[in-house]
Formats: C-alpha cells, structure tokens, sequence
C-alpha cells in the first residue's frame, strides 16, 4: 500500500469512528427523551393498581363516626375507636420508598393530568414518578406536605408546572380522602434552599399552624442549576 | 473500517448480511440495556429536589 492509500484509510477510519459517534449519541439522545418516559409510564400504571389495592381508609381515621373530625384524628387517637394494630397504620402511612404514596391531580396542568406519588426523593423512586420528601408532613396534615418531580424525561410530571398561577388548586388524594390545596405563592431559587421545605415553607423556625404543600422542580426545564418551586395551602377536604 | 468488517464475514453475501445484522442487534442491545442505563446516571440536570449542600 502506498503512503497516500495508508493516510487515506486512516482518514476513513477516523470519518467513520465519528459516524458512529454520532449516531451512538443520538440514540442516546432518543433513549433520554423518550424511552425513559416508556419505563415511567409501564411505572404509573402498575402504581395506579397499587394505589388502588390501598385505598381502604387509614384505620384510625376510618374509626370516627363523623367525617368532619377525621382531620383531628390524625394525631392518632384510637382510644375512641376500635383498636388498630400500630403497625397496620404506620405502614399506611409510611410505605417503603419507590411505592404508592397518594394520587395527586393538578387542573391547570390538563384535565388527564394525573400521577401517583411515590414514597422518596431518590433517583429510583423518582424515575416511577413524582416523590414525597419522606421526612415532610403527609397530606392535609398540618405541617408541609413535600413533593419532588421531574421536569424533563422519565414522564416529565411538572413539564409545565411553570404555567401555574396563584389560586390554581392541587388536589392530593390519599386513604380515601381528597385533600384540596390552593397555590399561594410560585417562585425560582437555588438547589441549596432546602427552607422551602421547613413546615412553614419557606419560613424556617415557625411553627406552623396550617397544612401547605410544595412542589419542587428542576428549571430551566432541560437543566438543574436552580428550582422551580409552588407552595399552596390547604382549603379543603373530602371523603 | 465497516467495509474491513464486511471483508472478515465468512460465506456468501446473503449469510455476511444476516450475519451483519446480528452484530448490529448485539451493540443495539448492548447500549440500550447496559449503557445506556449506566450513562443516565453520570450525566448531569436530573436533580429536581432541594438539598443541603
């Protein structure tokens, strides 16, 4: 082989190692966008039937006679019904993370817009859809009620939670009760402000008084270097 | 490189075209189910939640 034939192969080498590339990097591009949204939503729907096998009433609450004080009951007071096995109650309350947590639904973001939260903020669970913050309040309890999601890829939950205003309503289904929240306040902050999620959000150090919820995102949409964040307050519940 | 590959294919061209195929299928199958999966974890811009630092 002559000199000029050995560089010339060398070159197609090299041009074709770059196809390759190229295209190895699309399909991963392909992969990110859409495939990881295939596994979150194969996710959601095995979810919805565990959600579902669940929504017997958490016992003690299911043990008042009136609906109306189910929301003072959740403190845990059994006495006055019938006796519940701790444990069967904790583990309603608390499931293990990457499962079924509650269903929550969001108008303004459609009317098909609905997902089941999962229990845990980790990678993995994330990846099966929206997760409660374990350590925050649970829904309608007073305290804050914390939920992460993705903005982009795996099922992209909160694509557009940026179009939420003040007054919209986030509805938290969970035990066989609708918890209904109104949005109170939206803003944009660091990765760092893990205050957003103190009981009082955003207030650090006061006691609350009420139950909030907050939502955490990533933005700008397709990046991570700040979040998107809504606080909302509780106004009602149903049975 | 890819027509050096060919080259190396034994039998005539239909069995190097199926042949050709399966190595397509086996990388196709190698990225999607093991790098893939691991490279979604090393890149960056998936964090949705607040954390301390």
């Amino acid at each position: 082989m002559s000199a000029g034939g050995r560089v010339r192969a060398v070159v197609g080498v090299i041009g074709e190692l770059f196809i390759t590339a190229g295209l190895v990097i699309s399909l991963f591009a392909l992969y990110v966008l859409f495939w990881t949204g295939v596994e979150t939503s194969s996710a959601q729907d095995a979810l919805e039937d565990e959600f579902d096998s669940l929504q017997e009433p958490v016992p003690v609450a299911a043990a008042d006679d009136s609906g109306e004080s189910s929301e003072s009951s959740e403190s845990g007071d059994s006495a006055e019904g019938t006796p519940v096995d701790p444990s069967d109650v904790e583990a309603v309350s608390d499931p293990l993370p990457g499962s079924a947590y509650a269903r929550m639904r969001i108008p303004r973001l459609g009317e098909s817009w609905e997902w089941i939260v999962v229990q845990g903020v980790d990678m993995l669970d994330l990846r099966r859809g929206p997760g409660r913050y374990i350590e925050s309040a649970h829904p309608g309890e007073i305290g804050n009620f914390a939920v992460a999601g993705h903005r982009a890829t795996y099922g992209e939950p909160f694509a557009y939670l940026d179009r939420i205003r003040v007054g919209d309503e986030i509805l938290v289904e969970r035990a066989g009760v609708e918890h209904r929240y109104v949005v109170t306040d939206w803003f944009i902050t660091t990765p760092d402000d893990v205050d957003v999620l103190a009981p009082v959000p955003s207030q650090p150090g006061v006691e609350a008084t009420e139950a909030f919820i907050t939502l955490t995102t990533c933005h700008p949409r397709f990046g991570s270097t700040e979040r998107l964040i809504v606080h909302g307050v509780l106004v009602g519940e149903e049975a | 490189m890819y027509a050096w590959i060919w080259h190396q294919l034994p039998g005539p061209t239909a069995l190097r075209a199926l042949t050709a195929l399966l190595l397509v299928a086996g990388v196709l199958a190698l990225l999607l189910l093991v790098v893939f999966p691991w490279a979604i974890t090393v890149v960056p811009g998936q964090e949705v939640s607040v954390e301390g630092t």
